[in-house]
Order: C-alpha cells, then structure tokens, then sequence
C-alpha cells in the first residue's frame, strides 16, 4: 500500500472516527459519504466511536499473507461496537482459545505490520480482550 | 426480450496445468464448444469472457484482445467481465443479455483463471483483494478467514458441526472421482478432512477449495434457433443478479448470503418456479460452509438446517435434490474466472442426460449459483431442457 492511500485513512484506523447520519442516526465505520439508508436526504458527519464492544465471530489464521508471517497464528475477529457498527479486526494478546462469542473487548492501538525493514510501519486498531480481574486480587495488581 | 439456449459447451481439464498456456487453455474451452454446437468462427457475433485477476495471476490485462487475437476471431467483440469469483457467472449473464436484446445471435460466453504461473502465497494474496483491501486485507483477513466467521457464526447460531461441514467435502470429492475433467480424483472420508492442516479455524485445508488453472466455454443463441444446431437445446429460463456489501462486517447477517437470497429471487421469478422445483443444482462452495449456506439462501431448505440435509443425504447424487454433482468448486478445482461457465457446462450434460456416471436422474431443471468474493456479488441462473 501505498503512503498516501494509508495516510488519508489515519484519522479512522487511528482513532476510530467513522460517520454518522443526521437523517436516520445511523453510525458507520469506516465511514461512508453516502448513507445506504436515506442515501441523498442523508447527511454524514464524522463521529468517534468508544471502542468498547464484542466479539461477534473469530477465527485463528493459520495460513497467512506475507506480511503478516511472522505473527500466525493470528485471532482475527468481527466486532460488533456498542454503538451499532460491526468491524473487522485482529484479537491481540490472546490466542484464539480463549475466545467465546459474546467477549467484552476494547479497542487498542497497534501496529498491524510492516513493509520489511525499510518500508513503512502501518499502525491501526486491534481489539483487546477485557479480563474480569481476578476474585483474589480485588487491586487488580497482582 | 428473446428466449435464450445453450447448444454449445466445452471445457479444459481443471488442475495445476504447468505444460499449458493462458491462451492455449482458452483456446482448448473454446474449440470444444463450438464442436460441441457444430458451428465455425466465423458464425461468432461477440464473445464474454469471465476472469478475475490476469492482471495478478499472469501479469497480462487487456486478455478480452488477447483471447479473440489468438482464437483468429478479430474482429469479433471480446468483452472481459469481472466480479471476482462471480466473474464466470456474470459473463453468462451478460452474454444471455446480449442475445436476449437482439444485438448478437450467437455469443460465446467464456471463464478462465491462470493461477499457478504465481507461487502459492502469491495467490493467496491476489485471491485476498477480493475483499475490502483497506478494513479487510489490511487486518490479515485471507479467503478463506472471511468463511471462517461464517462458519463459527453458523455453529453458535444453528448447533451446525465441523462434521457436518466435513460431509460437504466428502460428497463434492466423491462427485469428483466421477468427472473426467476434474482436479481431484481422491474419496475422502470425514475423518481425514477434520485431521486435515487447520487453515483458519474452524476451516482445514480439505474444505477449502484449491488453487486451480482451468476454461471453460458456452455457446448461446436465441431459443427459436437452438434446433439448427443441436437436438437438445438447453434453455436459460432465468437469470439473477445481486450485490451487497463488500466487507463481510458491514453485513446484516454472517449467517446467509443477502446478495444470494436476492439474486434468486429474480432468477425464480423470470423463471417462474418455486426452489422445490429444481431437480439439481452446482453451487458455490469455496468453502464447505458456502455451500451449507448457499443450500438455505437458495430456498432449499429452511434456515439452519443446511447441514442436517447434508448428514441425511439428501444433497448426493443419488438424493432428492443432488448438489453439485459435478464435484463442486471443492472437488471440481475453482478457477476463479471459469467457474461459474463450469457450473452451467456441468447443468447442461446434466440436462442432456450425457454425465455418464454422475448422471443425476430427474434432471429437468437445473440451478447455478456463483457467488464473489464473501458475498458482494452473487448470481444465479436456471436451466430448463427443451
């Protein structure tokens, strides 16, 4: 890919800004510049999601892309957001049995990969389970 | 609008076939339909030609000039279709639409795929632009992880087994052994599929549908002629097409096709039938849960239910309602481009009555159904023998 066709999406993979519609309320990412719904009687405008949401299905990958080589076996999941959208990204630190549909995650910033030793570092978002803490550790330190 | 036929189908052995060109392959289809149809080049009025990624595969675009060049038909109209694995589908469709309208009488509609002149994850790779490259691709999403999650939505929302998903390779594998021009002539069981290498959980690599080189060819003319060229013409009674999104998140459901469920409802109504009238089927199974899926979309069972008919044997060749008999995208190969002109050549020896061992037995009416990339594109076409 290349630098400029990933820089005009930084404000989206970055920080999870996709659009909402002012005729229907409907909320989408990534973000759309026509609402499928009310199409020309809708009106989009940028909206940041939370990034709180839930596993609503995973696989592991087992064989995968070149660049993403040295991270199989990989979780990659859709996550359905807590307001409304569903997106496509990867379960980072976890492997894929400890998945159940219906997690809690939270969205982080990542790096997704990057085009060898020279070439640029894409970085995005991938979503993080969130652990009930432990019922001896109330602290959450431990 | 004019009736349309078939009278002309042809088509190359599917494989890794090193020894052999693009442009022989196309040839070799090609050649074959039109003996099949009796008629020469030069009764050609226009050809469509279904191919997903020459540009990927082969490094050659512009291949609509290339096939009529090296056919010796310039300056017939050669017109290139893409829509991923839809690709062969919609050329036939587009080429009905041209007879259908009376701009051209005789119209070669054509599929090809060129995959192993690129090394394996080279091919991975192009088959992965099928989705969205920049929310997809971008996230490590490969072919066949988009039909994982469908298949784990599947299993939580229907109880559907890996065991069941695993009989789909089974019996597409069987009807393999039973076609000549098949890429896999191997009888599996459900114990080997499920210890076969896991390529994106809960999919192996047997229910995956392989990387393949392979053309295949239709030759359509309007129905009031069909009986020049051939004593058993084989009506395109109705054809559908559909589109959804193209990411696999942004959809309703991940438990049903939406784009097929549409394209079939168009394709029934030009027809004219209900689903429990269709005799056979070759459906879109890249993967074992496509097909699973496809079999409720299309109406021919209720939602859920598609791997239990699978379990009863209802789906085998000797069932009630005999699903890809011809070995499917699974056993078949699936060369991207040729395989939905591969589905309708499969329909009509079926009509026809001349595919010999896996000759299904009632075969009046017969059903297509491509689909490409997750989902986005999905058409569907039904066959009557007149």
């Amino acid at each position: 890919m290349h630098v400029p066709r990933f820089w005009r999406e930084i404000p989206n993979r970055y920080t999870l800004i996709g659009t909402k519609c002012g005729h229907c309320e409907k909320i989408f990412f990534p973000p759309r510049a026509i609402c499928p719904n009310c199409r020309r009687v809708g009106h989009l405008e940028p909206f940041k999601l939370s990034g709180r949401g839930r596993v609503y299905s995973f696989t592991t990958v087992y064989a995968g892309p070149r660049d993403f080589k040295d991270q199989i076996p990989y979780v990659l999941a859709i996550i359905e957001l807590e307001e409304g959208p569903r997106v496509m990204a990867q379960i980072t630190d976890c492997n894929g049995e400890e998945v159940k549909i219906g997690d809690e995650v939270e969205m982080v910033f990542r790096k997704i990969k990057e085009e060898g030793e020279e070439g640029i570092i894409y970085y995005g978002f991938k979503a993080r389970l969130v652990r009930k803490k432990e019922a001896s550790d109330p602290s959450g330190k431990g | 609008m004019r009736r349309v036929a078939i009278v002309g189908v042809g088509q190359t052995r599917f494989g890794e076939l090193w020894d052999t060109s693009f442009r022989q392959m196309i040839i070799e289809a090609g050649t074959r339909a039109l003996e099949d149809a009796g008629i020469s080049g030069e009764e050609i009025d226009a050809i469509y030609v279904g191919n997903m990624s020459a540009g990927q595969f082969i490094q050659q675009e512009h291949i609509a000039s290339l096939i009529a060049d090296y056919s010796g038909l310039a300056p017939v109209p050669c017109t290139r279709v893409e829509a991923a694995c839809a690709s062969g589908g919609l050329a036939l469709r587009e080429a009905m639409i041209a007879v259908a309208s009376g701009i051209h009488d005789v119209v070669v509609a054509a599929g090809i795929e060129k995959m192993t002149d690129v090394i394996t994850e080279a091919g991975q790779e192009a088959l992965a632009t099928v989705s969205d490259q920049e929310w997809e691709a971008f996230m490590g999403a490969t072919f066949p992880s988009l039909f994982a999650l469908m298949a784990r939505r599947h299993m939580y929302e229907f109880g559907t087994t890996e065991e069941q998903m695993a009989l789909v390779a089974v019996k597409n594998h069987h009807n393999a052994c039973l076609n000549a021009y098949a890429q896999h002539h191997v009888e599996l069981t459900v114990e080997r599929v499920l210890q076969s290498p896991v390529v994106s959980s809960p999919l192996k690599m047997l229910e995956c549908a392989s990387i393949t080189d392979g053309a295949a060819c239709l030759v359509l003319v309007p129905l009031e002629e069909a009986r020049k060229y051939t004593d058993t013409p084989v009506e395109i009674a109705g054809s559908g097409q559909a589109s959804d999104t193209i990411a696999l998140a942004d959809r309703e459901s991940l438990v049903s096709l939406k784009a097929t469920r549409e394209a079939a409802k168009r394709a029934y109504r030009m027809a004219r039938i209900e689903p429990k009238q269709v005799d056979l089927a070759e459906v879109h199974d890249s993967t074992t849960i496509s097909e699973i899926i496809a079999v409720e979309d299309l109406g021919f069972c209720e939602k859920g239910e598609g791997g239990k008919i699978t379990e009863e044997g209802i789906t085998a060749i000797d069932g009630s309602l005999p699903i890809n008999p011809g070995g499917g995208l699974e056993g078949r190969g699936h060369p991207i481009g040729a395989t939905g002109i591969a589905q309708a050549v499969e329909i009509v020896l079926q009509l026809r009555g001349e595919a010999g061992k896996r000759q299904v037995k009632k075969a009046e009416v017969g059903l297509t159904h491509n689909v490409g990339g997750s989902g986005g594109t999905a058409v569907v076409h039904i066959f009557r023998r007149r």
